[in-house]
């Protein structure tokens, strides 16, 4: 156990160190940076779902005044190379694929070409000049059609991975098969009172960043490149580029700009290779500025899905078995998270008997990418769903029938291992305890509540603590701010060294002035990075210890260390405390600079549950809703900054509310996006959405040295059933299939009417 | 092809750019001025992003021509700070911690500025309603509301 | 490249003689929806014709005659107008429902009719309260009733040369009321999946003596419902009447089904609004006779 600590800046509310730069518009985003000579790219795209590339003829696009370079798939070695992202690992054989296609266009947006011009004006004109013939073919517009009989097949050598189905064998448009399982699902389901099975389907969504892709490169005549760009991995960003152009990663450096936002969708690259290829190409800097359109239709949003979940209960509320299949598109090529989703969809419940089957189906459209809690919230809808049905059934309160299911300390997670400290009792016991529970609802609303799960991540971490010889300190690591890790990182490091959090400087280094750092995602920067900052702040804090012994003539060991003072052992002569500054004033003498460094891996992480409460109101007549009230509780570990925490939460919520009520990609039968933009796109909007709520609940978590556990992708797990759920208490009517669009409830209002009620 | 030039104010200053006829007045501001602090998420109206005032007026600066700018007045994030006084939104955004990427920040104040200029008491609906052409995908509008309705209970105290 | 061209007419003849030299050329108003069918390829002018700088275009003036209303006048200035709230309360309703505030600082009642979008928030409003649109073009000015300005989706009466100078709208009689109302699935920032307005005049006792309703988004034009309206006429506004009127409403309707609503359900939801917007719209003008 983390032994209860008094924390000075750990749990208050500075400013952040990079907010006057954000508010007043001098913060430098992906798209705000201008390179002298710099050349504009400008990408075609495949108008066509799925097609053969029979011919690119790019003479004319090339004769046109004012271009510098062209390139097509033709201009891109295949690549075998992997990247390591955590323990797994990225094939950038599809990523270069996907990046510019070889072959096939595997999805309508799909790039094909790329040019650099000196304007904008001339790039895109003479894209529009390139000659592409293709052999079009007919489009997987879903995961019944590409399972289906006579199906298309996207890649003629795929084979399925993994635990073999019954449909293994022969072209397939699936990649995987996994099965999850404990116990004897049969026997638990003889022995439930009441099955519930019901088949749910969602969806693709976006992250709708606001921030489109963006970067700018360049590439001198020894091959060493430097390539600007927003991106939540920049060492992803070094290697993937450097593989799929064709260059030695040691001479590709990637400064990461301010991120507008990412959400799991900036960590594979899109744009910068093709940058890198046309100034490798031009031997001048070229920029590319993704459209709106273009993030829609070709960068990574998360799986639609198909997911069919049947528990079983005993009359008491005990749940004893449960089956699930899941079945998530992966876009164009292998890789949804539909593993995780298996994992995730039981994490809250002590189930004895389980069988769970999960399939990665690839289809034409884009390939997806992580997206906060990548596949849980997906599987959460589902079984959250179901979990209420089965209170509803038994009538049981909803919280009281999980707290009589939960998982505790010491037990088996469905995915393998043995729960730590977790704080699902205690969100559960929070909600129930709230008055949003108990208050009254008003007429057409209705109340809904579901839980969530997320693993965080760990993974690489490193960290940098310069001090400066006036006291004051710089912390340098390798991962975007996306949402306030400098301010947690700065508080990190103040606490550890006792010095006022407004004198640390806290920065995002380039992936040569900062050590190895894997991605800003699995929540793990205030986590993994975070500890990388406080052991460096630690090392930084010996030496100076060890600077006082110097002085002082004592033993290293012999000095003490208390807020933020090196304090001399007892008896020594005309020696008194000494500060951080008397210190570092003395470098020079005692021995030259200070840098403190860590660097870790972190194999495992804290799990977070989190639970929300939800109060929707619909217009019977016209089907639309809106969210009234909504409460979200979440054990986030320790608070670092809790307002960036409570962000979080909100922030979450809010995408899933989106992902409940409205968002969804809209494809044509022809597998064309028909709403690539915000305007039929439909995330919430201000006025959409009430304040929300949040408490957050403080279970330690042992493997951090403040108790920290990561808190930006459990939010979104719960709302899209804590929402569906609402709806079923104010329609009666369980909705299995999202967005929960004003049309689809009308109809299935209108359909519970014409048929009468069963007793 | 030639390029059209345009005499303006920015920022209480005059300013002067070279455009083309069908050049936007964000890219102007971005590319031909160097003042990115007015930023593109969407180019078609949709995302508030690239709010800026024109004439006192909210606009989306990716839907008015660059050379509707003639002899106009324009307003942009990098004009709201005086000095080395921020004003009172950019303090209380950061004070509620309402930006977390901050991409969509700059667009947020300036809307809310022309919100407060217009109203200076607005209730928690107007404001939503108001602030519902800008987008935000991190917050959750929570902080970005509250942060809004103290700057114009603080500006209300200090203009008493 | 093709070079487009800008121009700032300053007054009426001079913008008639520039779009009827170029036909290329498209009058740039509020560029809400131009410059964003320019910037997606659906439209390439070549020329830019801004009408804002010619004041007749940009003002708003009420008599007794009624309302003559500048094509290019932005959604936000009609906003600020109190006495065309006070007059028109559902016309302002759908002038204030294009789009988000910033939309509204740019965006125009003009544009909002030459785009010629069958769910423009405006057009049903400006039906039901019988408004005419001011065309000037070579061979001088016509009017045309708002409900026979667009004749399909994107296209108008508009002939080459001719450009949309003023709406005009009667003053409404004594007790009588307007309002409109549209469903979109957020709160803000949707096209409109069915509209619907309504006006009505009451008698000094409460009956209807005159009713106009006008349905949008649910045919290729915005419709106007003479069934629903003579549904409303001689009731008193009550529950029957309009439940009448909505099912006419929805009967009237020819909707298709694309991404933003089905066939079934814009059909179901013109009759709502429509019984919701007469519903307003008599409460309004009941509210007038008891206020004279």
């Amino acid at each position: 156990m983390t032994a209860p600590r008094d924390f000075k800046y750990v749990g208050t509310r500075p400013i952040r160190h990079d907010g006057v730069d954000k508010v007043t518009g001098r913060a430098s985003y992906g798209a705000d940076a201008a390179w002298p000579g710099m050349l504009h790219g400008f990408v075609l795209r495949s108008p066509h779902a799925h097609a053969r590339i029979v011919s690119i003829d790019t003479g004319a696009a090339e004769a046109v005044p004012g271009v510098h370079a062209v390139i097509t798939g033709k201009d891109l070695p295949e690549t075998t190379a992997t990247i390591a992202l955590g323990e797994a690992a990225i094939d950038l054989r599809d990523i270069g694929d996907n990046v510019l296609a070889k072959t096939k266009t595997l999805y309508h947006g799909h790039a094909v070409a790329a040019v650099a011009a000196t304007t904008i004006d001339i790039a895109r004109e003479a894209a529009a000049a390139i000659e592409v013939v293709y052999d079009v073919l007919e489009p997987v517009t879903g995961i019944d059609r590409a399972l289906g009989a006579g199906a298309p097949i996207l890649h003629p050598a795929l084979v399925t991975k993994g635990a073999a189905g019954p449909d293994a064998g022969g072209p397939t448009n699936i990649a995987s098969r996994m099965e999850l399982k404990r116990g004897d699902v049969d026997a638990g389901f003889a022995e439930a009172d009441l099955v519930v099975e019901r088949e749910f389907r969602t969806p693709m969504v976006h992250q709708g960043y606001i921030e489109p892709h963006a970067c700018i490169a360049r590439c001198g005549e020894d091959g060493r490149a430097v390539v600007w760009c927003t991106t939540q991995g920049p060492f992803v960003v070094r290697d993937a580029c450097a593989a799929i152009v064709g260059l030695d990663p040691a001479n590709v450096k990637v400064v990461p700009s301010e991120i507008g936002g990412g959400f799991g969708g900036k960590i594979v690259v899109y744009l910068e290779p093709l940058a890198l290829a046309l100034a490798r190409k031009a031997r001048r800097p070229v920029k590319i500025v993704m459209g709106r359109d273009d993030v829609f239709r070709a960068t990574g949003p998360t799986s639609g899905s198909k997911v069919r979940v049947k528990l079983g209960a005993k009359r008491d509320g005990t749940i004893v078995a449960a089956s699930a299949s899941l079945w998530y598109e992966a876009g164009a090529y292998a890789g949804s998270p539909v593993g995780a989703g298996a994992m995730c969809m039981l994490a809250a419940y002590k189930v004895p008997n389980f069988f769970i089957e999960a399939y990665d189906v690839v289809v034409n459209k884009p390939k997806v990418a992580a997206y906060r809690a990548p596949g849980s919230p997906i599987a959460a809808f589902a079984v959250e769903s179901v979990v209420d049905e089965i209170a509803r059934e038994l009538k049981i309160d909803p919280i009281e029938l999980r707290l009589m299911n939960a998982n505790a300390e010491g037990d088996r997670a469905p995915y393998g291992p043995k729960y730590g400290p977790i704080g699902l009792a205690q969100i559960l016991e929070a909600a129930r305890a709230h008055p949003h529970w108990r208050a009254p609802l008003g007429a057409n609303q209705g109340r809904g509540f579901a839980v969530g799960f997320w693993f965080n991540a760990g993974m690489n971490s490193s960290a940098t603590v310069t001090l400066n010889s006036d006291g004051s300190a710089a912390v340098v690591t390798g991962n975007p701010d996306i949402g306030g890790t400098r301010a947690a990182q700065a508080m990190m490091a103040a606490e550890e060294l006792g010095i006022p959090v407004e004198r640390v400087r806290s920065n995002v280094g380039d992936t040569d002035g900062s050590g190895f750092t894997d991605v800003t995602g699995g929540s793990r920067v205030c986590y993994a990075t975070g500890m990388a900052v406080i052991r460096a702040a630690e090392d930084a804090r010996e030496q100076l210890r060890a600077r006082a012994a110097t002085i002082w003539n004592v033993s290293k060991d012999a000095v003490g260390w208390e807020n933020g003072r090196a304090i001399p052992p007892a008896g020594t002569e005309k020696a008194s405390p000494m500060t951080v500054a008397e210190l570092t004033a003395k470098m020079t003498q005692t021995g030259g600079p200070i840098v403190g460094r860590a660097s870790l891996y972190a194999p495992m992480a804290g799990p977070a549950f989190g639970a929300h409460i939800c109060d929707l109101e619909v217009d019977p007549e016209t089907g639309r809703s809106r969210i009234v009230r909504y409460t979200a509780f979440q054990d986030v570990g320790k608070a670092v900054h809790p307002s960036y925490v409570e962000g979080q939460m909100q922030g979450g919520v809010a995408q899933g509310i989106g992902w409940a009520l409205n968002e969804e990609y809209i494809y044509s039968a022809d597998g064309v996006m028909e709403n690539a933009g915000f305007l039929d796109y439909r995330m919430p909007v201000a006025s959409d959405l009430p304040m929300i709520e949040t408490v957050i609940v403080e279970v330690a978590n042992p493997l951090h040295p403040y108790g920290v556990r990561g808190v930006g992708e459990v939010p979104i797990v719960p709302p899209l059933a804590a929402v569906a759920n609402a709806m079923r208490d104010a329609t009666g009517i369980r909705f299995t299939e999202l967005p929960l669009s004003p049309p689809r409830v009308l109809e299935a209002i209108e359909a519970a009417a014409a048929v009468p009620v069963e007793a | 092809m030639s390029k059209l030039h345009i005499e303006t104010t920015i920022n209480r200053e005059p300013a002067e750019f070279l455009c083309e006829p069908h050049e936007t007045v964000l890219s102007a501001l971005r590319n031909g001025l160097g003042l990115t602090g007015t930023k593109e998420g969407c180019a078609t109206g949709d995302c508030g992003a690239c709010s800026i005032l024109l004439d006192g007026r909210l606009v989306p600066a990716c839907l008015v021509l660059a050379p509707e700018a003639q002899g106009r007045t324009i307003t942009t994030i990098e004009g709201l700070s005086r000095g080395d006084a921020l004003h009172p939104l950019q303090q209380k955004f950061l004070e509620h911690a309402a930006l977390q990427c901050g991409i969509c920040t700059p667009g947020f104040i300036v809307a809310a500025k022309a919100l407060l200029d217009a109203t200076p008491e607005p209730s928690e609906e107007e404001t939503r309603y108001w602030l519902a052409g800008n987008l935000c995908r991190c917050t959750g509008y929570d902080k970005i509301v509250r942060a809004v309705l103290d700057a114009a209970s603080e500006m209300k105290g200090s203009a008493a | 490249m093709v070079a487009i061209r800008y121009e700032t007419p300053r007054s009426v003849s001079e913008a008639v003689r520039l779009m009827a030299a170029d036909p290329g050329a498209r009058v740039l108003a509020g560029g809400t929806d131009l410059l964003v069918q320019f910037r997606t390829g659906v439209r390439q002018p070549s020329a830019f014709v801004d009408i804002k700088r010619i004041p007749e275009l940009m003002s708003i003036a009420i008599d007794a005659h009624g309302l003559r209303l500048g094509a290019a006048t932005p959604a936000a200035v009609i906003g600020e107008h109190a006495e065309l709230r006070r007059l028109w309360p559902g016309l302002a309703e759908s002038v204030r429902l294009i789009g988000s505030t910033q939309i509204q600082g740019r965006g125009s009642v003009g544009g909002n009719l030459c785009n010629a979008s069958p769910a423009a928030d405006t057009t049903c409003a400006l039906i039901v309260n019988r408004a005419e649109c001011v065309i000037a073009g070579p061979n001088g000015e016509r009017t045309v009733p708002v409900e026979a300005f667009s004749i399909a989706p994107g296209r108008t009466v508009l002939q080459p040369g001719e450009l949309l100078v003023a709406i005009r709208v009667p003053r409404p009689a004594a007790r009588t009321s307007d309002a409109y109302l549209r469903l979109i699935p957020r709160t803000e920032m949707d096209i409109a999946v069915a509209g619907a307005a309504a006006s009505v005049t009451l008698d000094a006792a409460g009956l209807c003596t005159t009713a106009r309703v006008a349905i949008g988004a649910v045919a290729p034009t915005a419709l106007r419902v003479p069934a629903a309206e003579q549904a409303l006429v001689g009731s008193r506004l009550d529950e029957a009447s309009l439940k009448r009127a909505a099912d006419a409403a929805s009967a009237a309707a020819r909707p298709i089904d694309d991404k933003r609503g089905t066939t079934a359900y814009r059909r179901t939801v013109a009759g709502v609004l429509t019984r919701r917007a007469a519903a307003i719209a008599a409460a309004r003008a009941r509210e007038q006779g008891s206020h004279p």
